[in-house]
């Protein structure tokens, strides 16, 4: 027996697959319910998407995914930051306003604002982290409450430096000099459209996640706090350092969030830009168990089903909102999928560590305790 | 079920039939299944003859079938009736006609149980006749108490017996799971011993003595734990001054006040007292996971009181917490992490920041060989081992870094006698080879056995010291509450002081 036996790796894939099924069957009965063409909705959302939507798929999973790793984090440690909205907001804002400026050439600004949004991101996290630490706030309050503020917050600054864009009634930040816009990767055949430069940006986070999380001590005293923060605290886990840390972390990595959108395809802060990324983000690292991997093809789903979505309208003749029934039912589901994965597993390998202690019983010694 | 294999007993109507064996021995998976937790695989279970089907802990009760736990499972913040009504609202209400059947029951099993007094005020030994009284009030004609005795004092325990006759005479069956042989012989009428999930034997208590039936628990010689050559030498190895702890609250009566202690390199000190007298803070406070409110400790010559947690363990102090599903291990982790868990930072564990998952690994192969963990491999979770394979697993890791002082709190709580007898011959070794060892524990046996001092502690004070040469339980029994200060210990059930010196138990226990 070993980590990797195929009997754990059925049951890790069985828990999603069943989930979307569920969801399958759900969102298909409620259609029929409301008359809707059933048949016309799926084969619109399980079609191929042609080269130009796989593009914009990979790109919103690109923002998901980030998004879902800074929640992730959190996670780990059975902190739960609701707050990846605000932070990414408030990041993406300062970041715009930085990168506006121009005071530093090409790819140097990029890199510097990318410090300056993350920056933000943490800072805008360490509130609800002191307030954690030193008041005994739930962070989850804190973090809901915070998002609310960075709203009226971004909102009340983007007014004070707004420039009106031409030929339009948004307003925004001052748009980011050429040499600072990244055009984009020709990463798919047969697209007009480019893939985000910074999907590098991803990658790296999820290596590093993963790296942090699995190989570090850093990452063994969080999984160690989400497990059990007593046996944490016995252990010499100094836990409010370590909230304050991880919410930081989680907070900095917000702040990414928004920079391929910034870089890739705004240019600028505006009313326009995209919300509500930070929710969805709960919902796929959720559907993604926190693993970087996980979180990846869960990303690539929500975004599948998005794009595949708009369609609906057209060929269809069903609002595009149903995607929003299907992937709400996909949580549910998954969720209760994984608890119960999860019950299964710990009482098989209980039932199998007796079995084995059972069948080698007739070799060991009657006395026990006598070290072998 | 393969955790028990072949079980079969009966149990006679208005008994006391005590089940006997080590943990791990399938005690508790047969009482999750007596108590419809758990469904048996094969077999059946019988009440008066007739076939029960049991899904869940309310079939049981359905069935008559009531369970007392070893944890109590009471609030706090609660009334006794408040408590004993709790999920049951529909027998009686909550409101006077409760209150009135509490008192009758209470009467009838001579119970002593005041409906209206605050749980947060009662001891030990009134908390358990709560949980008694709670599934009688539910209707139980056959009552499960599993380790009832773990947590009493001697005078307590027979306390516990008087009552479990009254409850026999009023023709109740009562089902007593226990492995303190003694209790069992001087209560039962009879006993079936069960060893690796299968039923050894069924015996007459009047027929045996407890050497044989150890023997036919473990299936093999019983060990004691026998005291040896003193070994104590006048190097000073761990040092608490005056340490202060204030209770929470203003008002609060302080939780540690004014403990002084000093322990030898060879030398093992062991804690006597009811829980709840500040024995779990004192631990918190000398493995730095509480700061003192004054006060200091020594390790050797250097001040740690305000040292962290980390600092303290990496100077060489190892800890064997008392709770260890909630200090000392991470259950749904693989056998080989917990290995790393309280040695971060340590060899094997770590290179600079990183966690070395092979050195660990075939550390944990050591470990497990070394102190015969049962395990079938280190890639298990932890919270699926037996109590007993858990605590060796701990305690391997923790005598794996050339330790000074061990900081034993309840060592062999809740493990098997085989399990038993090796973490005493760890514990006598470490005393040998120069450790300075802090020995709490609720078994008074275990600490004449092997203590060189004992000091009692009572309300956060130590009370008195002790030679476990010329201590006997009974002495010590009564030193834990309080009534030798009193009156003689002629029956500190009754004595009135004696309740209030265990009332010093509990509230602040559970916060940090």
């Amino acid at each position: 027996m070993n980590r990797l036996n195929p009997r754990r790796l059925l049951l890790g894939v069985a828990a999603p697959v069943l989930a979307l099924g569920v969801a399958f069957v759900v969102t298909s009965a409620i259609l029929l319910v409301l008359g809707d063409p059933v048949g016309e909705v799926w084969s619109t959302i399980l079609s191929w998407p042609r080269p130009r939507q796989l593009v914009q798929v990979v790109n919103a999973a690109t923002i998901y995914y980030l998004s879902a790793v800074a929640v992730a984090v959190g996670f780990r440690m059975n902190l739960f930051n609701i707050g990846v909205d605000g932070q990414y907001r408030v990041a993406a804002f300062a970041g715009a306003l930085f990168a506006g400026q121009a005071w530093f050439p090409g790819p140097v600004n990029v890199l510097l604002t990318i410090v300056v949004a993350m920056a933000a991101g943490g800072l805008w996290a360490s509130i609800a982290a002191y307030l954690k630490v030193r008041r005994g706030i739930s962070e989850v309050i804190s973090t809901i409450m915070l998002n609310a503020i960075a709203t009226g917050v971004v909102q009340w600054l983007l007014l004070k430096v707004a420039v009106k864009q031409p030929g339009s009634n948004t307003i925004s930040t001052e748009p980011i000099p050429e040499s600072s816009q990244l055009a984009g990767l020709g990463l798919i055949p047969g697209a007009t459209n480019k893939v985000y430069t910074l999907i590098v940006v991803a990658v790296v986070v999820g290596f590093g996640y993963w790296f942090i999380i699995n190989k570090t001590r850093f990452g063994f005293d969080l999984r160690a706090t989400g497990r059990s923060e007593t046996a944490a605290v016995a252990s010499g886990v100094k836990v409010p350092r370590m909230v304050v840390t991880t919410m930081i972390a989680s907070g900095a990595l917000a702040g990414l969030i928004g920079m391929p959108l910034l870089f890739g395809q705004d240019f600028s802060y505006g009313t326009t830009f995209q919300a509500g990324l930070g929710f969805a983000g709960i919902g796929i690292a959720l559907l993604g168990r926190n693993h970087p991997v996980g979180i990846a093809i869960a990303a690539l789903l929500w975004s599948f089903l998005d794009v595949q979505s708009n369609a609906l309208q057209i060929r269809a003749g069903v609002a595009s909102e149903v995607v929003f029934i299907i992937q709400g039912v996909i949580l549910f589901a998954v969720v209760i999928a994984y608890e119960l994965i999860r019950r299964l597993e710990v009482r098989l390998e209980q039932q199998r560590v007796a079995r084995e202690l059972a069948a080698s019983r007739p070799d060991t010694p009657a006395v026990e305790g006598a070290s072998a | 079920m393969v955790a028990n294999q072949d079980i079969g007993f009966r149990v006679r109507r208005g008994t006391v039939h005590a089940i006997v064996g080590e943990n791990g021995a399938g005690k508790s998976t047969l009482m999750k299944i007596l108590y419809g937790v758990q469904r048996p695989d094969e077999g059946t279970i019988e009440v008066d003859g007739r076939v029960v089907n049991l899904h869940s802990p309310s079939d049981a009760i359905r069935e008559g079938i009531g369970m007392v736990f070893q944890h109590f499972q009471l609030a706090d913040n609660f009334t006794v009736l408040e408590n004993v009504v709790l999920g049951a609202e529909k027998l009686h209400g909550i409101g006077d006609s409760a209150r009135d059947k509490i008192r009758e029951i209470s009467s009838s099993y001579g119970l002593n149980v005041d409906p209206d007094a605050l749980v947060a005020d009662l001891g030990v030994g009134a908390r358990q006749r709560i949980e008694i009284l709670k599934v009688l009030y539910r209707g139980a004609r056959i009552i499960i108490l599993d380790e009832p005795t773990a947590v009493l004092v001697p005078q307590e325990v027979d306390e516990l017996f008087d009552n479990l006759r009254e409850l026999k005479s009023e023709g109740l069956t009562v089902l007593f799971i226990s492995h303190k042989l003694d209790e069992v012989l001087s209560v039962a009428d009879a006993i079936t011993v069960i060893r690796r999930g299968t039923t050894v034997d069924t015996v007459d208590p009047t027929s045996v003595n407890a050497r044989q039936l150890a023997e036919l628990m473990v299936g093999a010689e019983l060990p004691t734990p026998a005291t040896e050559e003193s070994t104590v030498t006048d190097r000073v190895v761990l040092r608490a001054e005056d340490v202060v702890l204030a209770g929470a609250g203003d008002g609060g009566r302080n939780v540690l006040d004014g403990i002084s202690l000093t322990i030898h390199a060879g030398e093992v000190l062991g804690i006597a007292g009811v829980e709840g007298n500040g024995q779990a803070e004192l631990v918190e406070v000398i493995m730095g996971m509480r700061e003192p409110t004054s006060g200091l400790v020594f390790l050797g010559d250097t001040d740690i009181s305000d040292w962290g947690t980390r600092e303290i363990r990496e100077a060489g102090v190892a800890y064997i917490p008392e709770d260890r599903h909630r200090h000392a291990l991470l259950l749904e982790a693989p056998l080989w992490e917990n290995r790393i868990l309280g040695h971060q930072t340590e060899e094997p564990n770590a290179r600079g920041i990183l966690i070395n998952a092979s050195g660990a690994k075939a550390d944990t192969e050591r470990i497990v060989k070394e102190f015969d963990v049962r395990t079938p491999s280190i890639y298990v979770k932890a919270g699926s081992l037996s109590g007993g394979n858990q605590q060796k697993l701990i305690i391997g890791r923790e005598m794996s870094h050339a330790p000074k002082v061990l900081v034993a709190a309840h060592p062999t709580r809740g493990v098997d006698v085989g399990a038993q007898s090796s973490i005493w011959d760890i514990i006598r070794q470490a005393r040998r080879d120069g450790l300075a060892v802090l020995l709490i524990s609720a078994d008074l046996e275990e600490l004449i056995g092997l203590s060189d001092t004992i000091q009692v502690i009572l309300r956060g004070r130590l009370t008195g010291t002790f030679d476990p040469d010329t201590v006997s339980a009974e002495d010590l029994g009564a030193a834990m509450t309080g009534a030798s200060r009193t009156e003689p210990a002629a029956d500190p059930v009754a004595d009135p002081a004696t309740d209030a010196a265990t009332d010093a138990v509990t509230d602040e226990g559970g916060q940090r």
